[in-house]
């Protein structure tokens, strides 16, 4: 299909200019480096893997796909390294997650990178859900009111990670949540949430699925809300995963003193969009000429149209979608640019809040 | 119940699954590529099922999971070797190996040692698989028992293994200790983010040191620095005494050690979030304390191997409870694991809570397969024991060099940053003068590994406690002193008690002769001023950064008091006191015809080249410059070994798709693998 496509359209660029046709992009007897900025043993790492074997099937001229961890500095170290990176043959391509974005749209200190220099080919994202220890959930009625005088504990990776979404979401409904900080992953904050040492967690949809619905199941958990999907107009709807979990959208409507519009929901609204739909980009490095880039970008959509695309996806991507192409670039925009309002109001809190400051 | 009900039929359908000709070849694959793996120190199952990973793919579950399990059980098995003959510490796992298993070597008793290790990992591995087949029925109960407390205690107890270690005077061994932890507190704290000893114009120190370099610095650079000086062999006039029967034999004599060992390292192997770090301290700290001529300790004691090998590969076993029932892995290589599995088959074997449940049968097999690749690993690594064992008997200065090349390797390979190789030369400083001067290298070590477990452990459970001593006094203390927390601190103290009696019988540098008193005292008052410049840095992040502050406070606090009580000491003893101890003064290191500078600007001269053209074109230089000058062979030898040696490092990046350190030539010019 694609290569029909592509011949196509070379013999039209060609018929049209009356120049000699670029030639076909293809990478056979190549071997494209898929740069992850993160260790081996990651969430980003599980996603480059499974996205490798398909890539190199659907690549003109199947090279070898492999993928190169450059794990440093929250990811900022790889990144870093990325921006100097000039095109060469195509062989190079680039993983980001929010953990890459968030330090970004924050101004860490540490961050030598600029997203919009770099092309985007395929973006994905992922849900998540918050749930409530038996005894509280009890009291969650679709809203918060009655949460907001309970203490709250949760484990926590630390402020200025992906947690920034659930942090900012229970501050906004009113409720005092108190993050343990300093743990290794969400599984060792599901674990804490398991032994009754935290009282309220959240996870990705896939962590959630595999793990926390058995707690709900045994009624060791109740589902709170989840953080919700984005629509082709940029609204939030209910996540197509949990249908039947309402989104914290919802919750805060019915909340006192939670409101949908102002600073603080702009915030929330562009964190969450930076860390759940569009958490993971795949990029080319700048300068890369648009044959190129629409070949992956072709290649990435012949995956996502595999017949078997939605059997072996399940486990590694869940229901979300996949954009490739224009949509990759227009979610790639969404997910890595705040407006100034946004970016001070989360600044400011995380000051006030936390004590972290980055400087 | 209805559990154990199913779970002789799922036990006898995981045998029927397992013993297939296709999945037991699978499973002989994984091993022999694990094996060669874990030979290499530094690489580990990381980097093996990394390169499994692409294979995976919709491969039958059957066997991928033997491909990976062979792979990833074979690891602590095959590190022996270069932690036995070498002195260099593959993997966490072997850290405790080398105290005494390196000194058999230079016994001349290396196949010994090693097939004494070899067993007990194969019994270990055996125990584990054993007692997991019963215990994952009704493990998880008992898992969610270890909460922070727990954990805490538990590390605690890791580090009251210092009290054995210590060394002949303990306030020394205490301060290195307190050194290492303070080590380990460098870069960006895991609570508030707070920068330690560090600042963001080093990038590299903001991740903090990695445990690869340190173990290698500690250990292996000392040693091997030391070994070339006195231009010998490893094993004492190059001969290989004792061989591989003995080593069995000596298992045999020592197996309820053993059993002991092997249960201690599933039994925390199953605590999540501990992983194999404390776990060979807890075994070696046992064999110690249950022994009762403990004055062989540190200079080739059999059972100081028996102990800590026993307890690596059942530890194995038992991370796999956590793997499994929680889907938290307990180690990188289970990350990878758990991520590898998703992609077999049509990936419907998920890992977590649904895997006792509905794959029963697979959670067996992969008990089971574990167990089958610890024998087949054994009996390979066994059978080549013997031969591999020689290596000892080769003149070192033959070896160092290619052991610079691989210790730089693996360094690099930790971070993949230039700095990595300068963080091996700097750490191995340090190695070099805590050995000279007989402060406890293995204290180091146990106060850097379990420095952040330690931090990140009082500092959570700190906040839950206070969090449950606002709703009452009761339920703030009922969370803290659980009975299991009461039992392990009644252990600690005791280990504790008995390890401070039998410290000083226990010389794991040997009986260092004592000399002048400049030397010494100089090392101290720079470790003091360290000590000093650390509570200041600590000091300066502000108070509403509490949880990033407190730990680096007290522990400055302490090993300044250790510091300061060792000046008093210092000053008001005689030269010859055991506080003066100085390798150079008499012994080998005195003896031997090479300086320590000399010597130890080899390594430095790799790595400085390797900084101007990058690693390859660096070690070709080197390894010519070194076995023709240093080593005074003929230019047919230098060039042979010199392409065997660029040819391994080429033929294992390429296979495992790793690069080398580019240099500043590389930086100016394009150049193609691997001089790039």
């Amino acid at each position: 299909m694609t290569t029909i496509k592509q011949f196509v359209t070379s013999v039209a660029v060609a018929a049209l200019l009356a120049t000699p046709a670029a030639a076909e992009v293809d990478f056979s007897g190549k071997t494209i480096e898929w740069v992850i900025p993160f260790s081996e043993t990651g969430g980003s790492a599980k996603w480059a893997n499974f996205f490798a074997p398909l890539l190199s099937e659907a690549l003109p001229g199947n090279p070898t796909v492999v993928v190169k961890f450059m794990p440093g500095a929250g990811s900022t170290k790889g990144a870093n390294w990325f921006q100097e990176q000039k095109y060469d043959d195509g062989t190079l391509l680039f993983g980001t997650s929010g953990s890459t974005q968030f330090p970004y749209l924050l101004d860490d200190p540490r961050v030598r990178y600029e997203y919009s220099d770099w092309v985007p080919v395929m973006a994905s994202g992922t849900g998540g859900v918050a749930y409530l220890n038996p005894e509280d959930g009890a009291k969650f009625d679709g809203s918060a009111n009655a949460l907001q005088d309970i203490n709250f504990i949760y484990g926590s990776q630390g402020a200025t990670r992906l947690d920034l979404v659930p942090l900012l979401a229970w501050k906004m409904l009113g409720m005092n949540v108190e993050p343990v900080f300093g743990i290794k992953g969400r599984g060792d904050g599901r674990l804490m949430f398991e032994r009754g040492e935290a009282t309220i967690d959240y996870q990705t949809s896939s962590s959630y699925l595999g793990a926390s619905a058995d707690l709900v199941a045994q009624g060791k958990a109740v589902p709170m809300m989840t953080w919700g999907a984005i629509d082709d107009n940029g609204n939030i709807v209910r996540d197509p995963t949990f249908p039947d979990i309402p989104t914290f959208k919802e919750v805060c409507e019915a909340t006192d003193g939670c409101e949908t519009s102002g600073d603080a929901w702009d915030a929330w609204k562009a964190f969450f969009v930076s860390g759940f739909p569009v958490q993971k980009i795949a990029f080319l490095p700048a300068g890369t000429p648009d044959d190129v880039a629409q070949t992956y970008a072709d290649a990435f959509d012949a995956v996502r149209k595999r017949d078997d695309f939605p059997t072996i996806s399940a486990k590694a991507i869940g229901k979300y979608d996949i954009f490739v192409g224009p949509n990759a670039k227009k979610a790639t925009a969404a997910g890595t640019t705040v407006s100034p309002q946004a970016k001070d109001y989360v600044k400011n809190w995380l000051q006030e809040a936390y004590g972290v400051s980055l400087k | 119940m209805e559990m154990f009900a199913s779970a002789l039929p799922a036990l006898s359908d995981a045998w029927h699954m397992i013993l297939q000709p296709e999945v037991l070849g699978y499973l002989v694959l994984g091993v022999v590529m694990g094996l060669a793996v874990g030979i290499f120190p530094g690489l580990g199952g990381i980097a093996g099922l990394s390169l499994l990973l692409p294979f995976m793919f919709g491969m039958e579950p059957l066997y991928g999971l033997a491909l990976m399990i062979g792979m990833v059980a074979v690891v602590p098995t095959s590190d022996t070797f270069a932690s036995v003959l070498m002195g260099i510490p593959g993997s966490s796992a072997s850290q405790a190996t080398v105290l005494d298993g390196f000194p058999l070597a230079r016994k001349g008793q290396a196949a010994r040692a090693l097939s004494a290790a070899f067993t007990s990992s194969l019994f270990g591995g055996l125990v584990g698989a054993l007692f997991l087949t019963i215990f994952i029925l009704f493990a998880r109960p008992i898992v969610l028992a270890f909460g922070l407390p727990e954990m805490l205690m538990i590390t605690i107890l890791g580090l009251s293994m210092v009290a054995v270690l210590a060394g002949r005077v303990a306030l020394k061994g205490l301060a290195a200790a307190g050194l290492g932890m303070l080590i380990g507190t460098i870069g960006e704290a895991d609570a508030g983010g707070s920068l330690r000893m560090a600042t963001y114009d080093i990038p590299y120190l903001v991740d903090g040191l990695s445990l690869v370099i340190v173990g290698l610095g500690i250990f292996a650079v000392p040693e091997i620095v030391s070994l070339l000086r006195q231009d010998r062999s490893i094993a004492k006039d190059a001969s290989l005494g004792a061989g591989w029967a003995e080593g069995v034999r000596d298992w045999v004599a020592n197996k309820w050690l053993s059993v002991r060992c092997s249960i201690i390292g599933v039994m925390v192997g199953v605590i999540p979030g501990l992983g194999g770090s404390v776990v060979d301290w807890i075994a070696y700290g046992h064999a110690v304390q249950t022994t009762k001529d403990k004055s062989n300790f540190g200079k080739g004691e059999i059972r100081g191997v028996i102990g800590p090998e026993s307890s690596n590969n059942a530890k194995e076993g038992g991370g796999l409870v956590p793997t499994l029932l929680f889907g938290i892995p307990g180690s990188g290589s289970m990350a990878i694991f758990i991520g590898a599995i998703a992609l077999l088959g049509s990936g419907d074997i998920e890992v977590g809570p649904s895997m006792l449940r509905d794959n029963l049968d697979i959670t067996y097999s992969i008990v089971w397969l574990l167990a089958l690749a610890n024998v087949v690993g054994t009996l390979l690594c066994i059978a080549a024991s013997g031969g591999i064992a020689k290596l000892t008997t080769i003149r070192f200065t033959y070896l160092a060099p290619f052991l610079f090349m691989l210790i730089s390797f693996a360094a690099f390979q930790s971070g993949q940053n230039f700095e990595d190789l300068l963080a091996l030369l700097g750490i191995g400083l340090i190695g070099i003068f805590l050995r000279r001067f007989d402060w406890s290298r293995p204290a180091f070590l146990i106060g850097f590994v379990l420095s952040n477990p330690v931090e990140k452990f009082s500092n959570q459970a700190f906040q839950i406690a206070s969090f449950r001593f606002r709703n009452s006094f009761e339920e703030g203390m009922t969370y803290l002193f659980s009975p299991i927390v009461i039992v392990l601190i009644i252990v600690t103290l005791v280990s504790v008690v008995l390890g401070i009696r039998q410290a000083k019988s226990i010389m794991a540098e040997g009986n260092v002769q004592a000399g002048s008193k400049r030397a010494p005292l100089v090392f101290l008052l720079v470790i003091a001023a360290y000590v000093v410049a650390s509570l200041v840095n600590a000091q300066m992040i502000p108070d509403y950064n509490m949880t990033d502050k407190i730990v680096p406070l007290v522990i400055c606090t302490i090993t300044l008091g250790c510091c300061i009580i060792l000046l008093a000491q210092m000053m008001l003893r005689p030269e010859t006191d055991p506080i003066f101890a100085d390798k150079e003064r008499a012994g080998e290191d005195a003896d031997a015809p090479y300086g320590l500078w000399p010597t130890l600007a080899w390594f430095g001269f790799l790595i400085a080249a390797s900084w101007v053209v990058g690693f390859i074109l660096a070690l070709t230089a080197f390894l010519i410059a070194f076995l023709r000058v240093r080593a005074g062979a003929g230019w047919p030898k230098v060039l042979l070994l010199t392409a065997c040696g660029v040819a391994l490092m080429c033929t294992m990046a390429g296979a495992l798709n790793r690069d080398f350190p580019p240099g500043l030539l590389q930086s100016a010019v394009d150049l193609p693998w691997p001089l790039k």
